[in-house]
């Protein structure tokens, strides 16, 4: 996003403050951007469960709970580690904050890991779908559209991990050797709007998918 | 371009050679490398120039077909090629980034008086997105094309056709993002960038109507990549969101396509309407009446545009409650075009009117855009909808706004600002000539097919019964005076680019911080910081500079 905020004030600015705000200000409009995204799924997904509560809630119920707990906490904490690291730019310790984002790269790497399990285990159940589906109950077909949506909404979420990932990686780099200052972080502060945006995606989707209609 | 970049620089009155952005630097790298934003403005216009004579060559191979009531040019599956491809090509190549990615990545920094873009660098991403999202197109083009409509309606385009459904979809997905990036950019440069003094309300209404053009490109280019990112899970992993085999809904498809298609109409028009607000105040030499009311009214189609996506879908199966509050949304939207139509109206009253190319286009406009905005309110009925959904009728009407509006718009802006661009003069008769003809041919083209939908002539048919033959004769002739008229701007275009007299700073004598620095504008836009201390449109301005009338 805001390539340009590298080094110093770019010659179309006329202060570094408005350097700033236009790089937050662009972060902001595109994250907009990234909710009208997931909103498309995320009106099927409100659509469907609406019209199939039963056999969705059953499809929930064999997500395991457990593994979208843990991954929401270790996304909470990574978020937690993304606000120090952007704190650390703020008050120019680069080394403090190249620490907190290779934390925040680990525990984004642990969310992907256990989602790779997550996944294994729909593989082994027959719960992917496609010619090998298979579902015990009524409406096995409903069911189907629960995982298919289930994997878009977590799969585009997992991307967009992937993505963030290699963000962190490139501004942890760039933290250690010194390129933030106070006045100029606007990179590592959009990296971390883009960071903390990925992990709400997840807050919703984690009651949407794992816990509504659990007593 | 190169034609514009080789003349001998002139010099500045105080005798040192004349520097600006088209003779700043010379060869191919500084042009694709450029990340100024008036260089990235002429990229934009010779690629969606391409893409334009394109669509426009399947129109006439359309019109051709249904010259004879009979299917005799073209086999059924290479006409329903053809008008899918016209309708890709047009919309998403040419009429979305059309105005924005010329008009607006050229004048939004000099009319805010700004050295660029917030984001230059994404502005030249923006550009190469649209490139690859276009060659993508291009490719499939090749390769047979896709014969589902501009629309992609689920199920036929998810399970049953065999063309390049994945192809296209990604071509328009990416070419999306270069739409989205566009209006971002330009948000935060209205937000951020303008010159000191310039508060909203001195804003010229261009930057207003790009404003909420932007936001549309914004909230609603998103939800339409989603749409087809699921067109294609659809295809390649069979999982049956929009399939009803497999528990999903095909009208789903269709609400997420119009959440976005529908305020897309309004990416083509409002721009051009920004455009058509500048002419009517230069060269009726008045401020436009209601300034506010025409500024808030481009915001107001931009949010009442994406409350009435389900006007599409009146026969499609969606509830009858449901239709009747979309109906009544959708004639909501006449309300603030009905505002900007009588404001320019009366912004001619008593002024002193101009009859140059530009104004005659906006006039142009004006007629075409009431025309097509009344049919509008027409098809936002229920009951004129159930009758005439999916006949000509439909064509006609948004042909009216999409080529009768943002297309006049387009060339009366390329018009008014060409000498800006160029620094170079075109020639007023021919230029005059090419108005009159496009306005001629537009309407011997469309307006027999009003009435060819009315009496009954469905879209997407390579043959129809004899008795529209008339008709559909009437319109493929005037097909081709409108063909004729699109190419003499060409013509002249780039004769003047080598050949024109030198443009002076302000040929039309008009308000606007883009007509206070030279023609073509220096690298940085403006030599010193603008400052603005009034309202816009201080008609009556400065007469024009002398010597002027473009060659008469």
């Amino acid at each position: 996003m805001a390539t340009e905020a590298h080094g110093t004030l770019a010659h179309h600015f006329d202060s570094l403050e408005q350097q700033k705000d236009s790089a937050v200000l662009g972060m902001w409009t595109f994250l907009v951007t990234e909710i009208l995204f997931f909103g498309g799924l995320f009106a099927a997904y409100g659509l469907y469960r609406s019209l199939y509560p039963e056999v969705f809630r059953a499809a929930s119920h064999t997500l395991s709970i457990q593994l979208g707990t843990f991954n929401t906490v270790v996304l909470i904490a990574s978020s937690l580690t993304m606000a120090l690291a952007v704190r650390g730019g703020q008050t120019g310790k680069g080394k403090l904050s190249a620490l907190f984002l290779v934390l925040t790269l680990i525990l984004g790497s642990t969310f992907l890991v256990v989602k790779g399990f997550e996944y294994h285990e729909k593989f082994v159940e027959h719960h992917v779908p496609g010619a090998t589906f298979h579902f015990e109950g009524p409406d096995a077909v409903h069911a189907q559209l629960f995982f298919s949506l289930y994997f878009l909404m977590t799969g585009l979420h997992a991307l967009h991990m992937v993505v963030g990932i290699a963000l962190v990686a490139y501004v942890a780099k760039r933290a250690a050797g010194g390129a933030y200052t106070p006045e100029n972080h606007n990179f590592l502060e959009g990296t971390g709007l883009y960071w903390h945006f990925v992990d709400l995606v997840w807050i919703f989707l984690f009651p949407l998918l794992y816990l509504i209609g659990r007593h | 371009m190169t034609a514009a970049a080789t003349p001998a620089p002139g010099t500045n009155p105080d005798g040192s050679p004349r520097v600006h952005y088209l003779n700043a630097a010379y060869g191919l790298k500084s042009w694709l490398l450029t990340r100024d934003h008036k260089r990235i403005a002429l990229l934009y216009l010779v690629s969606v120039s391409v893409f334009f004579a394109l669509g426009g060559l399947m129109a006439v191979l359309i019109r051709m077909e249904l010259v004879t009531p009979a299917g005799d040019l073209f086999q059924p599956d290479i006409y329903n090629r053809l008008f899918t491809m016209h309708g890709v090509l047009m919309i998403f190549f040419f009429l979305i980034p059309g105005i924005p990615a010329v008009l607006g990545n050229f004048l939004i920094p000099l009319m805010i008086g700004a050295k660029d873009l917030a984001f230059p660098r994404i502005n030249l991403l923006s550009w190469y997105l649209y490139s690859i999202g276009g060659a993508f197109t291009l490719w499939a083009l090749l390769h047979g094309g896709v014969d589902t409509g501009w629309t992609f309606y689920t199920p036929l385009s998810t399970n049953y056709v065999t063309t390049s459904v994945i192809t296209v979809g990604v071509g328009i997905f990416i070419a999306g993002f270069s739409s989205i990036l566009t209006g971002l950019n330009f948000v935060v440069t209205i937000h951020r960038m303008r010159a000191p003094g310039l508060t909203w309300f001195r804003l010229p209404l261009f930057v207003w109507s790009h404003y909420a053009t932007a936001l549309i490109q914004i909230l609603g280019t998103p939800v339409v990549a989603i749409a087809i990112l699921l067109v294609a899970a659809e295809r390649t992993l069979h999982v049956g969101v929009f399939d009803p085999k497999l528990g999903g809904d095909p009208v789903l498809f269709q609400h997420l396509f119009w959440f976005y298609s529908h305020p897309a109409v309004y990416i083509m028009i409002l721009p051009s309407m920004g455009v058509v607000s500048e002419l009517i105040a230069t060269f009726a030499r008045k401020p436009i009446f209601g300034y506010k009311f025409v500024a808030f009214a481009s915001i107001g189609i931009a949010v009442l545009g994406f409350l009435v996506w389900g006007h599409h879908m009146f026969v499609a199966g969606q509830s009858i409650y449901a239709g009747v509050v979309f109906s009544v949304l959708s004639m909501l939207v006449a309300v603030p075009s009905a505002i900007k139509v009588f404001n320019w109206t009366a912004t001619l009253y008593k002024g002193s009117i101009s009859w140059d190319t530009p104004m005659l286009y906006a006039l142009g406009f004006i007629g075409l855009f009431t025309i097509g905005g009344l049919t509008g309110v027409m098809l936002a009925t229920l009951g004129i909808d159930a009758h005439v959904h999916d006949t000509y009728f439909i064509i006609a009407h948004f042909h009216y706004i999409m080529v009768g509006g943002a297309i006049m718009g387009y060339l009366g802006g390329l018009h008014f600002w060409w000498p800006k661009i160029t620094g170079r003069l075109y020639p007023a008769f021919w230029s005059r000539l090419s108005a009159l003809v496009i306005f001629i041919g537009f309407n011997v083209t469309f307006f027999p097919q009003f009435i060819l939908g009315y009496l009954g002539m469905p879209r997407r048919y390579h043959s129809y019964p004899p008795e529209f033959q008339v008709l559909n004769v009437m319109s493929s002739a005037g097909a081709t005076i409108l063909g004729l008229g699109y190419l003499m701007p060409l013509v002249y275009f780039i004769w003047s680019m080598r050949y024109g007299p030198k443009a002076p700073a302000n040929p039309w004598g008009a308000t606007g911080l883009e007509w206070q620095t030279t023609s073509p504008p220096p690298v940085e836009n403006f030599k010193t910081q603008p400052v603005v201390t009034a309202p816009p449109y201080t008609y009556p301005a400065p007469t024009p500079s002398p010597g002027v009338a473009l060659g008469d």
